[in-house]
Formats: C-alpha cells, structure tokens, sequence
C-alpha cells in the first residue's frame, strides 16, 4: 500500500443546487471516503465554500482537485495538507448534570482541555470545544470513562491556509481582467 | 415601451434560432409538446429532423456536430424520452461532442413527487454531460439556452442538457436574445505557461527521435494547419488516435498512422522508442497506451491541452502546455527551428513493411477465400477518393474501417470512440448528411450494430438521407467472438447471431440495397451504391470468422503488437 495523507482540500464554487453530489461524484468514482465536510458560504457574496479531508497519496489528490475544478460552476479547488493551513473543529458533548456535580474531576479535564460550559440545568450540561480534531476525541475518551456522556457530536473540519490572501478574491478579478482584455483586442 | 409578451417555448424557439441552429433532431411527447406547438410555426427556419427513438436522435446530433462543427440539438420528452438519450449524452461527453439535449419536465408544481414520465433528469445526467440545469421559469430560458450553446461549443466541447418545466414552457416572458461569452467559473482556455512554451521548445530542438501524437483536439480546435505546419517545421512523424484520424491527411509523409490496440505497427513501437512524445489534444486512453506501467517511459512527454484535468491524468507529463492547441501549436511552431529528421522518420519504414506483408496485404488484397472487411473498406475509400465522410458502428467493422480508410478531408472520421456505443452508426450517419450535405457519407456498420438501431432506417426513408450504408455481415457479434476465441477457448458464448433478409427489409423502407457475396462482385456493388441517388444498403457477406489485427492484447505494452493469432 502507498503512503496515504491526510488532505484538505477547499472547494469556492457558484452558489447553485446540485454542486454538492457532483463533487462528492469524484470522490465516489475513485472509491475515496470523504472524512469530513463542511459546506457555507464563503466571505465572497453568492459564493459557496466547501472543506473537505480525505486520506489518499499526493498522485491522487492532484487528479481528484482538478476533476472537482473542471465542474462547470466550481470556480477554484485546492489541497493543502496540515502543516499549510490553520484548522479546527468544533464539537458538543452533553453531560448528566448529576456526574458532573458528584465528581470534580469531570470538571478538571474539562478546564484542562480549555473546553468550556455553555449551557447547565438539572438534567444535563453542554460542554463545547473549539480544537484540534486529536484533542477533540481524547476528551471524549476522557469524560467517557468518567462516565459521564450522554451524547457527542463533533463537526467537519474548517480551515483558512497559512498564505495571506484568499485565493479566489484574486483568481476571479483576473479571470475578468484577462476576459476584458481579449475582449478588446 | 411595453414589448410583447411570449411563452417561454416562443423564447426556446427564438433563442436556438439566435444561436444559429437551423437543424434539431427529435421525439415529441406530452411534456414537450408546448415546444412542438411553437416548433410547427418555425418549420420554415427550424429542420426538425423526426427520428425513431431518442437515442437516434441524440446520435444523430452528435453526428451533425462532428462533421460540421456547429452544435447538435435534441428535442425531446421528459421520462423515457429523456432517457433515451443518455447514451448519446455519456458518448458526447468521452467524445467531446458538442451537442444541446432539450428535454420536456413536469411542471415545477409536480416536481419530486414522482409524477407521471417524471426523472431526475438532472441528477441523472450531471456526472455524465458538462452542464445540466432545470428551466423552472419562461425568464430563464433565453439566459440558459445562451449558457448551453456556449458551454457546447467552447473549450473542450461536451454535452449538454437543458431539462425543460412544462410550467416554464407555457409561462409567458419578456424576450430579449442574450449574448454570452463568459462564466466566471469556467475557463473555456486556461492561460499558456511561457515557461513551458520556452521548455517544450528546447526539448522538441533537441529531440533525435520526436513523436507526434494527433487526437481529436487538434480538429475540435480547428487547428489541423496549425498542426500540419507544426510538424512540417520540425519534422516530426505523427501518430493520430481513432478520432484523429483525419486532423493530417492519410497520405502526409509525416503521418504514420494508427495508434492504439489495432492501430498501425509503426507509431506503437516507437511510441516506446522515442526520445520526446508530443501528444496534442489527445487523452492517452488505455486503447491507446497498453500498459501503462511501460508507456513511453524512455521519453519527455509534452502534453498539449485545453483541459487542465487530463494533464497527468494517465500519463505523467514533464511539460503541460495549457491552452487551445490552435493558439498553443503556432507558438512553438513560431520558436522551435526547422529540423531534419530523415534517418528517424525512415526507420518506421521496417515495421510499415512487416506490417504490410503479414497483415495488410493479406487482409485487403486476398486472391481466394471469402471477401475481407479490409478490402471493402480499401475498395469504398478508392472509390470515393478518399474523400467520404466515415462513419462506423463499433466492433470489428469498425477497427476495420478506421484503419483501411483514407482521409483527404479534416472532420472526416465519426466513430464512438471513448464509448464504444454500437448502434451508434445508422443515426450518426444521418446526422452527418444533415451536418455536411455536399459530402458522400458512407457508414460502415457490422449485423449486429445494424440491428441496435435499425428502426432509423424509417428517418432515412422519411428524410431521403443520402446514407450509404456498407454492412460488413459476418454472422457474428465478430468483435466479441475474436476475444472468445483469443482469451476463452473459444467457447463462442451468445456471439453467433441469426440475421434477418436486409433485401426485404431494405426493400419495405424504399432503400437501394445489393448483395455482395463473391469478390469479383464487390467493385460493382460499390459503384452502384454510389451512383444510386439516395441512400443503399449495401450488404456484403464477408468472412464469419475473421480477425482484426496487428493487436496489443489488453495489458501488454503498447510496442508489443500480434501479428497474427496463436489460436
Ligand atoms: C451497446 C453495446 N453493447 C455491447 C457492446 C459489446 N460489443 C462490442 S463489439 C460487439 C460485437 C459487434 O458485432 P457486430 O455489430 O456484428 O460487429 P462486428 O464486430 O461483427 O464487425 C459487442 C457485442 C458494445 N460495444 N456496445
Ligand atoms: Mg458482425
């Protein structure tokens, strides 16, 4: 077997039904698993923005990002892997009230991992945390022996790369000057 | 100022008119009929074509396009009728055919609650045909029939489809015609690299041993001068690929044939000789590699391309040149000096022997036994000049045909390549008389790809289409059966086939037809057909058990071609 990575890959596409299933098409089509995926709109108007990580070889994932900009209406698609983007993840963990108040140690691991908690009522307590994808899950495994969990969720990845600009702001103002420009001569 | 108001089957009409269509190919129905009420007052402009199942009708427009340029249209219904074309919109799209389905929907009103003929059309058709989008209002319909045509014909070409709400149908709107040449999202032709220009450049003036591969990218960006003064300048021999085949005339000194499966000797051995492959619109399809593991691994691979996704796609490239090969062919033709590469270019000329005495002249000039598909093929491309358009089915007739007939003309060679669609022959052929009235079309078909779309042969009585059809009737699904015998023994499974009298059944369609059954039979056939006004069917009973070859068996390495069967 190859070396597999870890890759995230950032998808800005127009914001029209139906681009979901043709990206996840290409995934499908060369029986990669999506790990996660997160869709919402983007800081440009009527843009979408896409966050999605999936495990396969750097041959691979160069041919899977150029299959996804080839859709009509995705306008950019890049991969990065970890160590070029900053990432995070957000994730909910409802506690029963009563564990957590007979023992003080849920609330210690909670403090240790700079969770923090946003909701609390006799039944049960909402713990949520903003982190690492690893962490996330070693305080799940944390608050699970001690018991106390009722339910977890965790969302999909979202990530900024380390660059400085947003690469689509300037691949859109120059595909339009280099359209102006064969326009006109 | 208030305009007049139209429905949006009005505006449907008004738009393809816009864009310049004068033919549509089609199959009416419930959902559809709104359009085929206003299509009746556009008869004068708009040639509706009725075909005899959308699957013809969708072939046929892939036929019109290949031979002219210009963009095939269908029309048809929603449910079935859109169904019915899917196969011609997945071949479209490996072919890069540029074709514009229009199908009829429900209402929007009914819309996902499984109405009666109603499909998702769009999620079927979105993994296989570059744009598909619903008209859900008679305010779209100028808009994306503007985006549909430009997204057709532009960059590399595809499929289409327009899925069409009965509501949006029947909605009146106000009518202006839309002029649209850019998407924001859409690159039509990605910016050439200078820097792999000045690198191509340096390797194709260094190479001693430079190939050229030709595929259908050089002729879908009309670039087949471009192409030709290109290798003119270095000198460089030139493989075509099947949809290539006619980009360089047959009989350019620089073109050596073939490439692929059972293509010619010479290119597919060099292919793994060379020192540098230059391989212009083209997509390096495993029919054409073999086994990838040893492609032309001793060479630097220049890659021309309009479409950034093929680009190492298959075949690892050292030097991707981005862009319309049209523009991309006259740069490096511009900068790269004038070579000589005789020594190089003669050495071919020990495999085209080899190849001509075991296999060709075998094949096409036998003095007994039964008729060769080779030799009809030889015996029609002399007769018209090598000047016909070539259309064929798939299979053995068809390898057949792409390597026995010769091209004079660009966009001379319709044949379902990527998808090997049989059945595909009989529309297409009719679709190419439309697209390209003035040309003798002559379709080479086998008994069993005949018999997939027969009933077209009601759209060329109906429309006096002058196909002339060559069935090379062996008994046999012959492709199939050649496999069998090669890789299973041959343990002929479901591949011999009962075939019907083609004379009564010409006959009841009003079409000429001529049995051929012995050689000295053939030439005379031939130019009956051909004199005969209108289409023919000639039917010529060749050899049951014939083979088609040179032949890279599936996984062997492109230089290793069969010569003859072992079995
Ligand atoms: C729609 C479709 N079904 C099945 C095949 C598989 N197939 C490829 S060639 C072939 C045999 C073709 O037989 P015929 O049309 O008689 O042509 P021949 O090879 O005998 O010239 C078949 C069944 C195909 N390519 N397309
Ligand atoms: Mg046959």
């Amino acid at each position: 077997m190859e070396n597999k990575t870890l890759y995230t890959i950032i998808v800005h596409s127009e914001n029209i039904a139906g681009i979901l299933n043709q990206i996840t098409a290409v995934f499908t089509r060369r029986q990669i698993n999506i790990e996660s995926l997160n869709v919402s709109a983007s800081s440009i108007k009527g843009v979408h923005k896409y966050t999605i990580t999936c495990w396969t070889t750097p041959d691979i994932i160069e041919k899977v990002v150029r299959q996804i900009e080839k859709k009509l209406d995705v306008i950019q698609a890049h991969y990065f892997t970890d160590k070029e983007i900053f990432l995070r993840e957000v994730a909910m963990y409802k506690l029963a009230t009563p564990r957590l108040e007979a023992n003080t140690e849920v609330s210690k691991v909670i403090r240790r991992y700079g969770a923090h908690i946003v909701e609390v009522n006799q039944v049960f307590s909402i713990v949520e945390m903003t982190g690492m994808s690893a962490d996330i899950t070693s305080l799940y495994e944390e608050l699970r022996a001690l018991d106390c969990v009722l339910q977890f969720v965790r969302s999909g990845r979202i990530a900024v790369s380390t660059s400085c600009f947003e690469r689509v702001n300037e691949y859109l103002a120059h595909r339009e000057e280099r359209y102006n420009k064969e326009k006109h001569s | 100022m208030s305009k007049q108001q139209i429905t949006g089957a009005e505006a449907l009409m008004r738009s393809l008119e816009h864009e310049g269509v004068k033919t549509l190919f089609g199959y009416p129905g419930g959902a559809i009929m709104p359009v085929y009420d206003v299509l009746y007052d556009h008869r004068d402009r708009l040639n509706h074509i009725l075909v005899r199942h959308e699957q013809g009708a969708a072939h046929a427009a892939q036929g019109f396009a290949r031979v002219s340029g210009e963009v095939g249209v269908c029309l048809v219904t929603s449910g079935p009728g859109a169904t019915n074309t899917i196969t011609g919109v997945a071949d479209a799209m490996i072919d890069s055919t540029p074709i514009v389905v229009i199908a009829g929907q429900v209402g929007t009103g009914l819309l996902g609650t499984d109405a009666f003929q109603e499909v998702d059309l769009v999620g079927v058709t979105q993994p296989i045909s570059k744009w598909s989008y619903q008209i859900r209002r008679a305010e779209d319909v100028a808009w994306a029939v503007a985006r549909a045509f430009y997204i057709a014909r532009s960059g590399r070409p595809g499929p289409v489809v327009l899925d069409f709400a009965k509501n949006a149908q029947i909605g009146l709107t106000d009518y202006a015609p839309v002029e649209l040449d850019y998407i924001r999202s859409y690159d039509p032709d990605p910016e050439t690299d200078p820097k792999a220009v000045g690198e191509a450049v340096a390797l194709i003036n260094e190479a001693k041993k430079p190939l050229v591969l030709v595929g259908q990218g050089v002729e879908l960006g009309n670039a087949q001068e471009e192409l030709k003064a290109f290798v003119e300048k270095a000198d460089i021999p030139c493989g075509c690929t099947l949809l290539g085949l006619s980009a360089l005339p047959s009989d350019h000194r620089l073109n050596k044939g073939m490439l692929g499966m059972h293509g010619n000797l010479g290119p597919n051995v060099k292919t793994n000789e060379c020192d540098v492959l230059i391989a212009v619109g083209m997509r390096f399809d495993d029919r054409v590699t073999g086994k990838l593991e040893t492609y032309a691994k001793q060479a630097k691979v220049i890659h021309l391309d309009v479409d950034p996704s093929e680009i190492g796609k298959n075949v690892p490239v050292d030097v991707p040149v981005l862009g319309n090969c049209k523009r991309t062919l006259s740069l490096l033709t511009e900068l790269i000096q004038k070579h000589d590469h005789t020594e190089w270019i003669n050495s071919f000329q020990t495999y085209e022997e080899k190849e001509y005495n075991q296999v060709i002249r075998p094949e096409v000039f036998p003095t007994e036994g039964p008729i060769n598909m080779g030799e009809v093929v030889n015996a029609v491309s002399e007769a018209t000049r090598h000047e016909a358009v070539l259309v064929t089915d798939v299979g053995q007739n068809q390898m057949m045909a792409c390597r026995y007939f010769k091209f004079s003309k660009n966009r001379s060679v319709v044949t379902s390549g990527g998808m090997g669609t049989m059945g595909f022959c009989l529309p297409a052929a009719i679709g190419a008389t439309f697209g390209a009235p003035e040309r003798t079309v002559c379709a080479f078909m086998g008994d069993g790809g005949l018999q997939m779309t027969m009933q077209e042969l009601g759209t060329v009585m109906e429309q006096k289409a002058p196909v002339k059809m060559i069935l090379m009737n062996n008994n046999y699904l012959g492709n199939v059966r050649q496999w069998q015998a090669m890789f299973f023994r041959h343990r002929y499974s479901f591949t011999p086939m009962m075939n019907p009298d083609y004379e009564k059944i010409a006959s009841a369609y009003g079409i000429g037809y001529r049995r051929v059954m012995q050689r000295e039979e053939l030439q005379e056939g031939i130019a009956e057909m051909l004199k005969w006004d209108g289409a023919f069917l000639l039917e010529v009973c060749v050899v049951e058990e014939g083979n088609v070859l040179p032949m890279t068996p599936p996984g062997s390495s492109v230089n290793y071609m069969m010569l003859e069967l072992d079995c």
